[in-house]
């Protein structure tokens, strides 16, 4: 009881002393967010004093045990959820940015919907809304599973996750705004900054909380690439970060560092936002859902711990690669670019692993769809970390740099790897989180696949032709030893290559749209009569914590 | 199982089984290549050549680069002009890394989708440029960049300066007490051509007028265009270069 009055009154506080700042804010954009902090302090203080379970109190009093005897899974299904919510908004994000750049009209002449608001808006919406809920849900349900043991901290776990979508409301209003630290991929302001450091230490201590806390002997290799992730991200995060608030009251700050320190720190990071938050991340949800699906063990164990170790060690170094021929010394430069090169080993060595695990299986990408989008995510990996290799080679940078051959790299990477490999997790996991006996339509994860699978090469291709083009237009020279082309001049040539982008990024949404509608009927318990695909089995009475039971 | 005892201790299953110490070595894992990469450009002298001309900006000028970042025009024009014959050609001489020392953060960018900026100060008046960020289509038929007309109807609101002056001083750039105590007035004086002398003494090369056509104001476009028409104006390029001579062994190095 005691328990409950304290949170309440610290909630209370927290949203008296967001108000406060509210008040005195030196910018409106900084009272707007102190606004919607108190508004989230009152929610969860409302939450608390009316869902307040009076039973488990009396049993804290009693020192009654909690229920072990099945998964904490509730932070688990509002993450898929979210995932998917989140999904929308961002892709929906990417289409029409993509669409203003074949429409400047677009940008409607308001400054909230200017491409350059929108742009950080979809690539924070896709890779930390999307993409970090994914890692966060699928993080959950793995580490248990792993580990056969509940989530440590429960109470904490809802943190995370709540904690997270506030983090997610912060940096989206802020962006619309013009709330911005303008580095890429770490635009959120130093408060947000400060706030998702509070979250993610809070998920670090849930996760290896469940692991220390596991009736298995093994950590799965899956978690070694979670812990790594979180405990990248975190580095990453606090340094890149660190700034010079100009009022603690004002939502701007100045960077800690300037020019080529501040720019090798920025590409640090933002390389490794790729390297461990949509690679090795995501690599977990791989070692783990793609033998599940596909009923095998992991190809290679010898492999995983090569691959894990050259992956984590060699991709740190790879940042400098985006500042090749600029004012950065040209000893980074030629560092990050053999690093670069070399990762390209580690990162085919967890392609392998993944393809190779199928063995006896193949048949399976005839009939199971889920399996077909997990090999497609594998193949567009190791196709993504072919091209990053060859585009760091400074002969090829050197033309593929400032073009929209980076866009289309970063999209076969992040709509062919990141989203086609949670698709299929998600696809595996809705049926056993809501306890439904199959997905309402397999069918449908066919088309959803098609259509993404094709909207990416309409993408890719396209950025292709536009970056190679951009390229070597602007370092043509005439006959005479001029320039040919104004610079509008390849601007104007970028039309129908940004309308075919525009048309594979439709197709990969529509996609999405299918998968929203297929994961709605699922929830309603609905199942699609059609003719049957191969299904994975599930044993739900076998999917429990291990529990020591106790002599009668 | 009669494993050897000099095995064990080498085995990976050590930290399969004990999560602290995979994590420990994960992280080492992890750090060692920045501090290997970064580190030392905060200690080797000839990262930054030092340059003649560099001051940090006018109040005036990082207002108008706060708007810069603010409506995230990095996300399309880069500042970094690469060291090729038609780069040079097409944008002016190669960035010199001391042009960006006072940068924080620095807005290098990573996508021409626009052109680069980095010397855009000076190649086109202030009308052409008042007109192509209200309409950009009528002075460039091709372009696709958005419309910031609100820029112009906008009173420049940015609080008061002198904290912005004082948190940039903290993190190293080099104002005086005089300059965060001006920093208010400064910020007026350089759109008001009678009272500029003293911005001048203090910021060399200031350029001081009205920036907008509209000189009853101070507004976000007169901020804006004040910082796009200092872009790369401050160091004498042609000057610089024999300074890059004088680290001539580096260049027989590569």
């Amino acid at each position: 009881m005691d328990g409950l009055v304290i949170k309440a009154g610290g909630w209370l506080a927290l949203a008296l002393l967001a108000l406060v700042m509210a008040a005195l804010a030196v910018d409106a954009p900084f009272a707007v967010h102190m606004g919607i902090v108190a508004v989230a302090a009152l929610a969860v203080l409302w939450a608390t004093v009316s869902q307040a379970d009076y039973g488990a109190m009396a049993r804290g009093l009693l020192k009654m045990p909690a229920s072990e005897s099945v998964y904490d899974d509730d932070p688990v299904r509002w993450g898929v959820i979210a995932t998917l919510f989140w999904g929308i908004a961002g892709m929906g994000a990417g289409l029409f940015i993509a669409l203003q750049l074949a429409f400047p009209a677009l940008n409607f002449n308001l400054e909230y919907t200017t491409f350059g608001r929108l742009r950080p808006l979809h690539t924070s919406a896709v890779i930390f809304a999307f993409g970090g809920n994914a890692l966060i849900a699928t993080s959950f349900y793995v580490v248990q599973r792993t580990c056969r043991a509940r989530l440590a901290f429960p109470k904490l776990a809802r943190f995370v996750f709540w904690g997270y979508q506030l983090f997610i409301v912060l940096a989206a209003t802020g962006y619309l705004m013009g709330v911005t630290a303008a580095k890429e991929y770490a635009e959120p302001e130093w408060y947000v900054d400060l706030w998702l450091t509070i979250v993610w230490v809070a998920y670090l201590a849930v996760f290896v909380g469940t692991i220390v806390k596991r009736r298995e002997p093994h950590i799965y290799v899956a978690n070694w690439f979670y812990l790594s992730f979180i405990i990248t991200i975190a580095m990453l995060h606090i340094v890149n970060n660190l700034s010079m608030p100009a009022s603690i009251l004002g939502s701007k700050s100045y960077a800690a560092f300037a020019g080529v320190q501040d720019a090798l720190t920025q590409w640090w990071y933002g390389h490794n936002a790729v390297g461990f938050f949509l690679t090795a991340g995501f690599l977990a949800m791989m070692y783990y859902f793609v033998p599940k699906q596909a009923e095998r063990p992991v190809y290679s164990y010898r492999l995983s711990i090569i691959h894990f170790w050259s992956l984590i060690f060699l991709y740190i170094w790879a940042g400098p690669h985006h500042l090749h021929y600029t004012a950065l010394p040209d000893w980074a430069q030629t560092l990050g670019m053999v690093f670069s090169i070399m990762l390209w080993m580690p990162s085919w060595g967890g392609m392998i692993n993944g393809l190779m695990t199928l063995n006896g299986a193949w048949d399976k990408i005839r009939t199971d769809p889920i399996i077909r989008m997990m090999v497609m995510a594998l193949a567009f990996y190791g196709m993504s970390t072919f091209e990053g290799p060859m585009m760091s080679i400074k002969w090829v940078n050197s033309m593929s740099h400032y073009t929209d051959w980076t866009i289309g790299h970063v999209h076969s990477g992040a709509l062919g790897w990141n989203g086609m490999i949670t698709f299929a997790c998600v696809y595996y996991l809705v049926p056993r989180l809501w306890g439904r006996e199959r997905l309402y339509s397999l069918r449908m994860v066919n088309w959803h696949f098609w259509l993404a699978t094709v909207g990416i090469v309409f993408y890719a291709a396209s950025m292709w032709v536009a970056g190679i083009m951009q390229g070597l237009m602007w370092r043509e020279y005439g006959a005479d030893g001029y320039l040919v082309y104004s610079f509008a001049e390849s601007v104007a040539a970028m039309h129908p290559m940004y309308l075919i982008r525009a048309a594979g990024g439709a197709m990969y949404l529509a996609g999405f749209l299918i998968m929203i509608v297929n994961v709605w009927a699922t929830l309603a318990g609905r199942v699609r009569a059609e003719k049957p695909m191969t299904e994975t089995p599930y044993n739900a009475a076998a999917d429990r914590p291990l529990v020591a039971v106790p002599a009668e | 199982m009669a494993t050897q005892p000099a095995e064990k201790r080498l085995s990976h299953k050590k930290l399969e089984r004990n999560v602290t110490l995979l994590g420990f070595f994960s992280l080492i894992a992890v750090t060692i290549g920045g501090i290997v990469e970064i580190a030392p450009l905060f200690w080797i002298d000839n990262t930054i050549e030092k340059v003649d001309g560099m001051r940090p900006y006018t109040p005036l000028e990082l207002a108008g680069r706060n708007i810069y970042m603010r409506e995230g025009c990095y996300t399309c024009h880069s500042q970094m002009i690469r060291p090729f014959r038609d780069e040079v050609e097409r944008y002016g001489h190669y960035s010199l890394a001391a042009e960006s020392m006072y940068d924080h953060p620095f807005q290098w960018g990573s996508k021409r989708t626009g052109p680069d900026l980095a010397r855009v100060g000076g190649r086109y008046s202030d009308e052409w440029h008042k007109a192509h960020l209200i309409d950009p289509r009528s002075v460039v038929p091709e372009s696709i960049m958005p419309p910031y007309a609100f820029l112009a109807e906008r009173d420049l609101y940015v609080g008061d300066m002198r904290n912005d002056l004082t948190a940039l001083s903290r993190v190293g750039v080099p104002y005086s007490k005089e300059a965060i105590a001006a920093a208010n007035d400064d910020m007026n004086a350089q759109v008001d051509p009678a009272a500029g002398v003293e911005l001048q003494k203090r910021y060399p090369k200031a350029q001081v007028r009205d920036f907008d056509g509209n000189p009853d104001r101070l507004t976000e476009m007169d901020a804006l265009i004040a910082y796009l028409q200092m872009l790369g104006t401050l160091v004498d390029v042609e000057k610089a270069a024999p300074q890059e001579q004088g680290a001539a062994p580096e260049e027989v190095k590569r």
